[in-house]
């Protein structure tokens, strides 16, 4: 968590989604280690789900190849053993609650507390829920627990969320599913108005695709998080380590790229 | 004063330990606004009127409660059927859609979504967007829009805009994440109608006190016939679990009353080709519900199997979950064959021809016994129109044999 916190003190973060399992089953580590190289500032890994209703179809396609490619979470933090040997950037896991419930929560923290991982993204396990039966659990094992806030998220209820969160806030840009709407849905002094006094920084995700919606969502935020487009990049033809470099290069200029080399 | 046993809806959401509204962010503002007004409006003698004028002058309610003589007689004992097949649009489902339309319309919403399974409820949605002047738009499995085709031809005669839901297996679970998508991409101006007694909290309480009607009709109406408001069993049908919601609720707190859900066993419990969730069944979360469920080691939702497209969904609503867990009500599995030899049988002996999945309430009476002097109420949640394909070709394959 701690290293999540030192990031988040920069601005114009990069944060880039994959779906663990896709392409191919074992891409998984390759992709974390050239986002790295190729200056993505944090990395969310996808746990795939065979019903994931808050996503688009390009989500619901690479997490639909990824199970058929035999991917589980077992399998994903087998995956993930030694990425600290390689991987300084903040990693954080973005998944649906059940397959969690099924491997058991307080074993899903400890497997993520030993691979490394900086925090959790569970979109469907909701905050009442999370603050009765799971806030202790995720604590004792150091891992952030990171909330979505909506366009539809009231001002008492955003407090709340504020409280309850203890590195960033992960702000959705519009009332959609992941890939969706292009950019900012709320006007700038709307959104001002709303962050202004929170606890800790924001990042803003769906719908941004682009170096334009990328730095559009950066005027208002630390950063933002694309996943939908870095999918279809990663998709086509071509050498991962090439497909990769392209896209991030095509979102932020290598003057701007905050470095994470290995040391 | 009668006990309140623990069967229904507490402040959290949960039957038991199941229910919930595990919604993504995006839906927590309307899935809080039908749950801070769902009670408050449903109260209204206002809404009450309404509601109760149109089962009453447009769906045709109170449905009859039938003494089923020769199928009494086959079995021994004491069978009426309570007929919701002769509600309009042929199902239980309309009960529910009116309740919902209602709502939608208090809460000022524009636009209704639905999903549907063997296209009744998508039907019956349909219809009352058609009464009421409101756009409507139906998810409906692609799977399931070839299987029950003249479904899809009535809703679009109604109107509605029928969407093919292309992902997984194509049939309710799927039509079903379409259009909480849907909603997720809507949010100012729609309402979802969900059919069943599942999804989020206050739904699966909501969709039950919609849909209880049919047991408060029934005690009415055994107390005519027998002379006793509660019977010796209540046998419904289990998909989601609507009907059987509305027809065992006014029995939850009877001594006297046994309840019988009948799950679709599909091609057999174990075959792989199932829809038996209370017995292939663990807990998890699927549309924001926390309830009994067909998964895998890993939690990927599995895919269920049942000739009855109505039947086909991998969990059950979290009532029922509970009804299971506390074994207040008894669960029975019937094979697809099992409950299509049934659908012939009624036709036959009662000149009814009931829907595919009211044939498996059918057919679960061969699997019980029964006293002479029982008196057992059968929920006949539908008409069979819609699967005379399926009865034909059933009933050629016999013959040929």
């Amino acid at each position: 968590m701690t290293r999540l916190k030192n990031t988040l003190t920069k601005k114009d973060l990069l944060n880039i989604y994959f779906t663990a399992g896709y392409p191919n089953l074992n891409d998984t580590s390759r992709i974390i280690e050239e986002l790295q190289a190729s200056g993505a500032d944090m990395i969310e890994i996808g746990i795939p789900f065979s019903d994931p209703l808050a996503d688009g179809p390009v989500i619901q396609q690479s997490s639909k190849v990824a199970l058929e490619n035999g991917m589980t979470l077992n399998l994903l933090f087998e995956q993930l053993k030694d990425i600290r040997k390689h991987v300084t950037i903040p990693l954080v896991l973005m998944g649906y609650f059940n397959p969690v419930l099924q491997f058991g929560v307080e074993k899903f923290c400890a497997k993520c507390k030993e691979a490394g991982i900086d925090g959790v993204i569970i979109p469907d396990l909701p905050l009442d829920e999370y603050l009765e039966r799971y806030q202790s659990i995720f604590e004792e094992y150091e891992l952030s627990n990171i909330l979505l806030v909506s366009p539809g998220t009231s001002a008492e209820r955003l407090k709340k969320i504020d409280e309850a969160s203890n590195s960033f806030l992960y702000f959705v840009s519009s009332n959609s599913t992941t890939g969706n709407k292009n950019g900012m849905q709320e006007s700038k002094e709307n959104y001002f108005h709303r962050i202004k006094g929170l606890n800790y920084p924001v990042l803003i995700g769906f719908g941004i695709k682009d170096r334009n919606t990328f730095e559009e969502a950066c005027k208002y935020a630390n950063g933002a998080i694309i996943g939908t487009s870095f999918i279809n990049a990663i998709s086509g033809e071509g050498l991962l380590k090439e497909k990769v470099n392209t896209f991030i290069s095509s979102i932020k200029d290598q003057a701007q790229l905050t470095h994470n080399s290995i040391l | 004063m009668k006990t309140k046993r623990n069967y229904y809806v507490n402040e959290k959401g949960y039957f038991g330990n199941f229910g919930g509204a595990f919604v993504p962010e995006l839906l927590y503002p309307n899935v809080d606004e039908l749950n801070q007004n769902y009670l408050k409006i449903i109260n209204e003698a206002s809404f009450q009127k309404k509601f109760h004028d149109l089962l009453k002058d447009y769906v045709g309610r109170p449905s009859p409660l039938y003494y089923a003589k020769r199928l009494s007689k086959k079995y021994n004992t004491n069978i009426y059927l309570k007929r919701e097949d002769l509600n309009h649009t042929g199902a239980h489902k309309i009960n529910n859609t009116i309740g919902q339309i209602l709502l939608a319309q208090r809460l000022g919403k524009k636009r209704i979504i639905a999903e549907t399974g063997a296209g009744q409820h998508g039907v019956a949605t349909a219809t009352v967007c058609a009464l009421m002047g409101i756009e409507c738009v139906v998810y409906m499995g692609k799977v399931d829009m070839q299987r029950q085709l003249p479904n899809v031809e009535r809703m679009r005669l109604l109107g509605a805009t029928v969407v093919p839901a292309l992902s997984g297996s194509q049939t309710l679970k799927d039509a079903t994440n379409e259009a909480i998508r849907d909603w997720i991409n809507n949010i100012d101006n729609t309402h979802y109608i969900i059919g069943s007694v599942v999804g989020p909290h206050p739904y699966p309480d909501m969709v039950m006190q919609f849909q209880s009607v049919i047991s408060e009709e029934m005690r009415k109406q055994l107390l005519e016939k027998t002379g006793n408001e509660e019977p010796d069993y209540v046998i419904a049908c289990v998909g989601g679990g609507s009907n059987a919601a509305g027809a065992f609720y006014h029995f939850l707190e009877s001594e006297r009353t046994k309840l019988v859900a009948v799950e679709a066993a599909g091609e057999g419990i174990h075959s792989g080709k199932s829809a038996a969730t209370s017995v292939l069944g663990k807990i998890g979360v699927l549309h924001a519900c926390k309830t009994l469920l067909m998964q895998t080691e890993d939690g990927q939702i599995t895919e269920a199997h049942s000739i009855s497209a109505g039947l086909d969904y991998p969990g059950i609503g979290p009532f029922h979950a509970h009804l299971h867990e506390t074994r207040r009500a008894e669960f029975i599995s019937v094979t697809d064959e099992e409950a299509l030899g049934a659908a012939l049988e009624v036709t036959k002996l009662e000149g009814i021809i009931p829907a595919l999945e009211s044939a498996h309430a059918f057919a679960a009476l061969d699997k019980m016994k029964f006293k002479t002097t029982d008196v057992v109420a059968l929920n006949l949640s539908g008409r069979g129109d819609k699967d005379l394909e399926t009865y034909i070709k059933h009933l050629n394959a016999v013959k040929q044999h």
